[in-house]
C-alpha cells in the first residue's frame, strides 16, 4: 500500500463517519430533550422505522424530498404524542411503554412496507451539496463540506440544542421538571405540558433521524432498516451526559467505528463480517460501563409526576 | 421588571378570607368547613397537631389543591386558583415544609424558573442575579446567585425560598414550619428577616409546633384540630396553656422525672474518633458512660459531631479509633443488624430518609426490621394476623393519624410519619436506646407521649442516649447532660447542677470550669 492510497482510505472513513453520525445525532439529541424532562423514551427506534418508511413512501410516489421530510416530521410528532399520552397523562411505566412503541413501529413499518412497496427499491433522496470555497479544499473539503442538507442539519443541531437547553427560559423549565417536578410545579410551571413538548421534540427529531436513513444516506427502505440504531442513540444520551456536545463526541466515536468496519469489509480485510458488525454494539456496552457511574442522570427520570406527593 | 417590594405594580393584598373550606382525601377529611382570614401587615400563626390540616389549608390558598367546598376572597373578591401560577399572580408566595428547590441548579436559576425574562425566550440570569443580591442583602446577608443549591446549608436554602417569593412580588407569604429544620441560631436570623419583611408591609402566615416562636412573632393565632377550626385569638390575649388546650383538647402535664437509682453501666464509649462526611475530623476522642435507668442528654449546636456520634454508635459510620461496649461486650465491629439484635435501638435523625420506606404501607414500615422475628412467622411464612394486631396497637397507642394500616406512609402528614417510626423503635424493648432529635417536627401531644415513653423505658432499666437540639427537652428529661463542642465533650453536668445559660456557654466552647463560675 502506498501513501496516497492510505490517505484516501482515511479520508473515506472520515467522510463516511460524518455521514453515519447523522441519524445518531438527530435521535440522541432528541432523546436528550425527552430525558432531561424526566421521560425515557425507548421507542426511538420504532419512531425512526415508521418515519423512515413514511418519508421513503412519499418520495417514491411524489418525488418530493421535502414532502418526504415533512411526512417524517408529522409521523414523529404523532408517535411523540402517543408516547407522551401514555407516559405523562396515563403515567404508565416508561420503559415498558417505550418498548411497546418500538414493537409497534417495527411491526407497522414492516407490514406497510410489504403491502405497499413489496420489494427493495431506491429513490433519489437528498443529494450532496458542495459548500462554495470550503468544499474545494482538498481532502478536508471532501470530508466535511460535500454532504447532503440533512447531514449539515444534524451538526448544526448540536449548538442549536445547546442554546435552547442552556440559554432559554424553556430550557430551564425542561431541566427543572426532570430534576424536581414538584419544585417546578410550585412555581407555576406546567409540568405535564413541558414534558409533552419535550417528548414531542424528541420524537420529531427521531423521525428526522429515520428520514435521514431512508431518503438521504441509503435512499432505500427495507425491513428493520435501522437495525437498532435508535437504541444506540438512547445509550449515547447516557454516554454524552445529557449534553449535546457530549452526544456529538459519542456519535462521532460510534460512526467512526462503524465506518471503519464498513471500509474494512469493502477493502476485503480478513475479519469475519459478523464480528465487524458487532463492533459498534460492543463499543456501546463498553462505553456505557465506563461512563455510567460518572454522570448524574435527571433525578426524576422515569418518575411520573402527581401533585401533592411530597 | 423590578419585583420584591409589594407596593409597586401588583395590587397590594389587603385582606384574604378563606370561608368554609372543606377538603377531602381518600379516607380523610383534611379540612372541615374551616374559616381563616389574614390582614395586611400582620403575622397570623397557624397551630395544630400533626395531621390537623394546616399544610392542606395553605396548599389550597397557594393553588396546589382545589377546595372541595368553600370560597377564597382576596380584598373581598372571590378567586379560584387552578395552579400556583394563579396564586403567584395575585401576590401569594409559599415556603414549603419540604423545600421546593432543584439542587442541581444554581440559586439564580432556581429563582428565575417559571418567570418571564426580559429577553424572552432567552434567560437573563445577570439581571436576576443582581436582584437576588439586592434582595438577599436587604433581608439578611448576601447569597451568591451562582452557587448551586446543593452547596448551601439548610438555612441558606430557606433564604433562597424566601427570595424566590419576594422576587415574584409576593405580598402575602406562607411559611410552613420554617423553623423545624433550623438550628436555634438560624431561627434567630430567620426571625430578624421576618420582622423586617413585616415592617416593609408584607403579610405572613406562620406555621409552627413551637409555642414560644408563635408567641414571639405572631399577632393572631388560629388553631386547627382534626381538620376543624377550634378558634382564632389575639396572641396578646392568650396564654401558652390555653393554646395547648385548644390544640390537644386537654391539658398537657408538665413532666418532672424523679431521680432513679442508676444501674450498672450499659453503654460505654472509650476514646471514639471518626471522620465527618467532608473528610474532616468530626469526633476527637469521646469518652462517656451511660448507666441502665439513666438518660444522658447530649447538648450542642448542630454540626459539632452529634450526627456522627449517633451513626458510630449505630454502626453505620466507620470509627477510626476507640471502642464501644454494650453490657461489657465490645460491639465496635458489629454491623447495624447485629447491634440491633443484641439490644440496641436507634432512632435516626433523618427518619424520612433512613428510617422509613415511603412507598410501603404503615404496617410494612412497622415490620421493616422485625419481619423475620419468630413472633411473626410460621416457618418461612409471615403471620399477617399477628402483625396486624401489633401494628394497629402501635398506631392506636401513639395516636398515629392514618386512614388505615394499608395506606402508603407517603400520604401521612410529616409528623405522623415521625410518630410511627418512634413507635416502632420504642416498642422493641432494647438494652440501649439512641434517640436523635426524637421530637423534631412532632406536635405537642405526641411530644408529651414520646417523653413519657422515654421516661418509662428509663424506669425499665434501659440506658438512653438522647441527642437533641432542643435544650428544654434535654433539661427536662436528662439525668446528666453532656455538652459536645467541635467533636469533644466539654463537660458532663448533673441535671439542676447547671443553668440553661451555663450549658449554652459550654455549647459555645467555653470550658466547664469557666462556665460554672459565671
Ligand atoms: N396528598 C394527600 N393524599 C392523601 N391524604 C393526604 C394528602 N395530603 C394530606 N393528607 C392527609 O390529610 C391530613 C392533613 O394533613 P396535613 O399535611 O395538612 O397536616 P398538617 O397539619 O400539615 O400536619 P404536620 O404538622 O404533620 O405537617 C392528614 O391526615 C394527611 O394524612
Ligand atoms: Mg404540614
Amino acid at each position: 500500500m502506498n501513501d496516497v492510497f492510505q490517505l484516501s482510505v482515511v479520508a473515506g472513513i472520515l467522510t463516511s463517519a460524518i455521514r453515519l453520525a447523522t441519524p445518531y445525532l438527530y435521535a440522541a439529541i432528541g432523546e436528550a430533550f425527552s430525558q432531561r424532562s424526566g421521560v425515557v423514551n425507548l421507542g426511538v427506534d420504532g419512531i425512526m422505522l415508521i418515519s423512515a418508511y413514511a418519508s421513503f413512501y412519499i418520495v417514491l410516489n411524489t418525488g418530493s424530498i421535502w414532502l418526504g421530510l415533512l411526512a417524517a416530521i408529522v409521523v414523529g410528532l404523532l408517535m411523540g404524542l402517543l408516547m407522551a399520552f401514555i407516559s405523562v397523562t396515563l403515567k404508565a411505566e416508561q420503559g415498558i411503554s417505550g418498548i411497546g412503541l418500538y414493537m409497534f413501529g417495527l411491526g407497522l413499518s414492516s407490514l406497510l412496507f410489504k403491502t405497499t412497496i413489496g420489494t427493495v427499491k431506491t429513490v433519489t433522496g437528498f443529494q450532496p451539496v458542495k459548500i462554495p470555497l470550503l468544499g474545494d479544499i482538498p481532502v478536508v473539503g471532501e470530508i466535511f463540506f460535500q454532504h447532503s442538507l440533512l447531514v449539515y442539519g444534524a451538526f448544526l443541531l448540536v449548538p442549536l440544542a445547546w442554546f435552547v437547553l442552556e440559554k432559554t427560559t424553556w430550557g430551564l423549565k425542561n431541566k427543572s421538571v426532570g430534576q424536581n417536578p414538584a419544585a417546578a410545579d410550585s412555581l407555576g410551571v406546567n409540568v405535564d405540558r413541558v414534558r409533552y413538548v419535550s417528548v414531542c421534540i424528541g420524537a420529531i427529531l427521531a423521525g428526522i433521524a429515520g428520514a435521514s436513513l431512508s431518503i438521504s444516506l441509503l435512499n432505500l427502505f427495507q425491513d428493520n432498516l435501522t437495525a437498532g440504531q435508535g437504541f444506540i442513540a438512547v445509550a449515547l444520551v447516557y454516554f454524552g451526559g445529557w449534553k449535546p456536545v457530549g452526544i456529538l463526541w459519542g456519535a462521532l466515536l460510534f460512526s467512526t467505528v462503524n465506518a471503519f468496519q464498513l471500509w474494512m469489509q469493502v477493502l476485503g480485510v480478513k475479519i469475519p463480517s459478523d464480528v465487524a458488525i458487532m463492533l459498534p454494539y460492543l463499543l456501546t456496552i463498553a462505553a456505557l460501563a465506563i461512563t455510567i457511574n460518572r454522570v448524574r442522570q435527571p433525578a426524576a427520570l422515569n418518575k411520573p409526576f402527581e401533585r401533592g406527593e411530597s | 421588571m423590578a419585583h420584591g417590594v409589594p407596593t409597586n405594580e401588583k395590587q397590594q393584598i389587603q385582606r384574604v378570607e378563606m370561608c368554609n373550606i372543606t377538603k377531602c382525601f381518600p379516607g380523610v377529611l383534611a379540612n372541615d368547613r374551616v374559616c381563616f382570614d389574614v390582614n395586611q401587615g400582620e403575622v397570623h400563626a397557624l397551630l395544630g397537631e400533626n395531621g390537623a390540616g394546616k399544610s392542606t389549608l395553605m396548599r389550597q390558598l397557594y393553588g396546589l389543591y382545589r377546595p372541595d367546598e368553600g370560597e377564597i376572597l382576596i380584598n373581598g373578591r372571590p378567586y379560584t386558583f387552578n395552579s400556583p401560577a394563579d396564586a403567584i399572580e395575585v401576590g401569594i408566595g409559599m415556603i414549603h415544609q419540604h423545600f421546593m428547590l432543584v439542587p442541581t441548579m444554581t440559586v439564580a436559576e432556581n429563582v428565575a424558573l417559571g418567570l418571564k425574562s426580559s429577553r424572552e425566550p432567552m434567560l437573563d440570569l445577570d439581571k436576576v442575579s443582581a436582584r437576588i443580591r439586592e434582595l438577599s442583602q436587604l433581608y439578611g446577608s448576601i447569597i451568591d446567585p451562582s452557587a448551586y443549591v446543593w452547596q448551601l446549608s439548610v438555612g441558606e436554602q430557606q433564604r433562597v425560598e424566601i427570595i424566590k417569593a419576594l422576587y415574584r412580588g409576593a405580598s402575602l407569604i406562607i411559611l410552613d414550619e420554617p423553623t423545624a429544620v433550623l438550628t436555634p441560631q438560624e431561627v434567630n436570623d430567620l426571625f430578624v428577616t421576618l420582622k423586617r419583611m413585616v415592617k416593609d408591609g408584607h403579610t405572613l402566615i406562620f406555621i409552627s409546633h413551637k409555642l414560644h416562636e408563635v408567641m414571639a412573632i405572631s399577632n393572631r393565632v388560629t388553631v386547627l384540630r382534626d381538620g376543624c377550626l377550634i378558634g382564632t385569638r389575639l396572641t396578646s390575649e392568650v396564654t401558652r396553656n390555653e393554646l395547648v388546650k385548644m390544640m390537644v383538647g386537654r391539658d398537657v402535664r408538665q413532666l418532672n422525672p424523679q431521680p432513679l437509682k442508676s444501674g450498672p453501666v450499659r453503654l460505654e464509649i472509650q476514646g471514639l474518633q471518626a471522620m465527618g462526611d467532608r473528610g474532616t475530623e468530626a469526633l476527637r476522642g469521646i469518652n462517656l458512660q451511660i448507666h441502665g435507668g439513666e438518660i444522658v442528654g447530649l447538648a450542642g449546636v448542630s454540626g459539632n459531631g452529634q450526627r456522627e456520634l449517633a451513626e458510630c454508635l449505630a454502626g453505620v459510620r466507620k470509627t477510626n479509633h476507640g471502642t464501644i461496649l454494650m453490657d461489657s461486650v465490645d460491639i465496635s465491629f458489629m454491623p447495624l443488624k447485629q447491634r440491633i439484635d443484641s439490644g440496641l435501638a436507634y432512632i435516626p435523625e433523618e427518619r424520612m430518609r433512613d428510617g422509613a420506606v415511603r412507598e410501603f404501607s404503615v404496617q410494612e414500615n412497622v415490620f421493616l426490621h422485625d419481619h423475620a422475628s419468630p413472633k411473626y412467622t410460621h416457618g418461612i411464612f409471615l403471620d399477617f394476623a399477628r402483625m396486624r394486631v401489633f401494628a394497629s396497637e402501635l398506631v392506636k397507642n401513639f395516636n398515629v393519624k392514618t386512614p388505615g394500616l394499608d395506606t402508603p406512609i407517603k400520604n401521612l402528614s410529616g409528623g405522623n410519619i415521625q410518630k410511627l417510626i418512634m413507635a416502632r423503635e420504642l416498642s422493641r424493648q432494647p438494652k440501649v436506646l439512641i434517640a436523635a432529635q426524637p421530637t423534631r417536627g412532632v406536635d405537642i401531644g405526641a411530644t408529651e407521649y414520646i417523653h413519657q415513653r422515654l421516661l418509662q423505658q428509663r424506669e425499665e432499666g434501659i440506658a438512653i442516649f438522647l441527642i437533641s437540639e432542643d435544650l428544654d427537652e434535654i433539661c427536662v428529661l436528662s439525668d446528666r447532660i453532656a455538652v459536645l463542642y467541635e467533636g469533644r465533650i466539654m463537660g458532663i453536668v448533673e441535671r439542676n447542677e447547671a443553668t440553661v445559660e451555663q450549658i449554652g456557654l459550654m455549647m459555645a466552647g467555653i470550658s466547664m470550669t469557666e462556665a460554672m463560675q459565671r
